[in-house]
């Protein structure tokens, strides 16, 4: 045991820089490949949402609505259905054997790792989606928004809220997952342990490191989600507004008058709190 | 006489199998207030979900100022935004704010900037009586409070005409009161509504046009004096028999 702890302290003074700088590389490519897998999740999400009106919709609109599905199954499928490290490999060497291009370290991690959360996002935002009462939809069309508006404003916001948790899933399993990463040369966390060991062979050691780093990386990124969906509930109470300047109550906001021009009635506005 | 603004022509809808609706025909002027009355799964609502497009009609037309907006290449976006919708359950929407609810319509539809548009949607929560709340989100409200927002909403779009969809059948007693009120002060103002619903005072009080439905029909249709203390259908005199006992 002394030995243990020994040869740790020798790793980390030698190469403790290159273990930060992995867990830095880990989460870089994490957060990136998350927040563009999240974006693409939503747009495919919203373009298989797209309703279809059997009687007033031109043939034209309903066979490329037919052509989009079939593309974005395919896709959905190809990426959910293949190991992130065959997908990591085929992309990035056929890209090169095939069409001459050769992807740096970041274009080629990013990529990788955003278009596969994509495919698992997507069906979680179709999911989302779904789960939000079709009333919502409803009362969006009522006021005449089209399918763009009602997702942008109405549905996506709360199908956002419902997912976070499998966002955060997402998240963790991308700080863990991109290890993989390491078969092209990305200089993660996991190349870095491989690297240290082949150097020093502290097997044991080394990888009792990057156990605890990815273990504080994933617990920390939990931590912070968890604050996200508590802000995006919004405050549990509100406060009245009253434009009658002597019916001031404890609690209550001055708005302007709707009678008078010139007013903000943004919550964090100007609204003066008496 | 005033001129039409919403005119159904030989309508008809089914679903499958089921037909909902049978060859349903008639006019709405400006300035009418039409209470659709009629037992539950007659097609009240079916009819007021095609006329707002909802519900896309299986046969027939519905023009607005004369135009059929049930053909193809018209927008239904457009003619939505002036005419609006109250629905039985609110469906205010839940990420937003009381304010943002009426000013979401005003900005993303009709583009007006965001200032201009919070005036117009205080001013109509004004009148529903529900200013004080522009802060409160909807899970925050009571049902009739949700009910007065939601006409807010659809009143911020300065609509030709207002659908209301058994806006009181959720709700209690006490809070049908303060969603009628509100609907008997846009009459009086000389809104145009098509108001389906089962408040039998109010259909006879308020309205000027009743239209009696029943298995997706128009049995009868009239000026409440007609329906109410003169019905000539043997179907239209059972169904108001117990009110008018009462």
């Amino acid at each position: 045991m002394q030995d243990f702890f020994a040869n740790c302290a020798t790793v980390l003074q030698k190469y403790g820089f290159s273990y930060l700088r992995g867990a830095g590389t880990t989460l870089l490519l994490a957060l990136v490949g998350t927040f563009f897998g999240c974006l693409i999740g939503f747009a495919v999400g919203a373009l298989q949402t797209i309703p279809v009106d059997k009687q007033r919709d031109p043939v034209w609109k309903r066979v490329l609505l037919k052509i989009l599905h079939i593309f974005l199954r395919c896709y959905v499928e190809l990426f959910r259905g293949t190991p992130m490290i065959v997908q990591a490999v085929f992309i990035y060497y056929g890209l090169l054997q095939v069409f001459g291009i050769k992807m740096g370290m970041w274009q080629a991690g990013f990529f990788i790792v955003s278009i596969n959360t994509g495919a698992y996002m997507a069906e979680t935002v179709r999911g989302g989606i779904v789960s939000i009462d079709p009333g919502q939809t409803e009362g969006a069309k009522a006021i005449g928004m089209n399918h763009w508006q009602t997702m942008i404003h109405v549905i996506l916001p709360q199908a956002l809220r419902n997912i976070i948790p499998q966002i955060g899933n997402n998240f963790i399993i991308n700080i863990k997952d991109t290890s993989v990463l390491s078969v092209i040369s990305i200089t993660d966390l996991f190349f870095v342990h491989k690297s240290v060991v082949g150097a020093l062979y502290t097997y044991f050691e080394s990888a009792a490191i990057v156990m605890v780093i990815y273990l504080t990386m994933t617990l920390f990124a939990s931590y912070l989600l968890r604050l996200w969906e508590k802000a995006l509930d919004g405050p549990q109470n509100y406060d009245l507004n009253t434009t009658d300047s002597l019916a001031y109550t404890s609690g209550m906001y001055n708005a302007p008058d709707p009678n008078h021009e010139s007013q903000n009635l943004d919550m964090k506005g100007s609204a003066a709190h008496v | 006489m005033s001129e039409p603004v919403i005119e159904v022509r030989h309508l008809s809808k089914s679903f499958g199998t089921h037909v909902v609706l049978r060859d349903v025909d008639f006019t709405v002027n400006a300035g009418d207030v039409t209470c659709i009355i009629g037992a539950s799964g007659s097609g009240k609502s079916t009819l007021l979900r095609c006329i707002n497009l909802l519900e896309t009609p299986t046969n027939g037309k519905v023009l607005f100022h004369g135009n059929d907006i049930t053909a193809k290449g018209s927008d239904p976006c457009a003619y939505r935004a002036k005419v609006g919708m109250v629905f039985q359950s609110f469906n205010l929407f839940n990420n937003m704010t009381v304010l943002d609810n009426c000013t979401a319509g005003l900005r993303y539809v009709l583009h007006q900037d965001k200032e201009t548009a919070q005036k117009t949607a205080l001013e109509n929560l004004e009148k529903v009586g529900m200013a004080p709340y522009i802060h409160a989100k909807p899970r925050q409200l009571s049902g009739g409070q949700k009910q007065r927002v939601a006409i807010a909403r659809a009143l911020a779009m300065q609509p030709e005409v207002l659908l209301f969809d058994e806006p009181t059948s959720a709700l209690d007693p006490q809070m049908v009161g303060e969603v009628l009120a509100v609907m008997r002060q846009l009459a009086k103002e000389g809104l145009t509504m098509i108001v389906v619903t089962h408040e039998m005072a109010f259909a006879r009080d308020v309205s000027s046009h009743v239209v009696y439905m029943a298995d997706g029909v128009i049995c009868e249709e009239g000026t409440p004096a007609d329906i109410f203390e003169h019905p000539q259908n043997a179907k239209t005199v059972e169904f108001l028999s117990r009110f008018r006992q009462a």
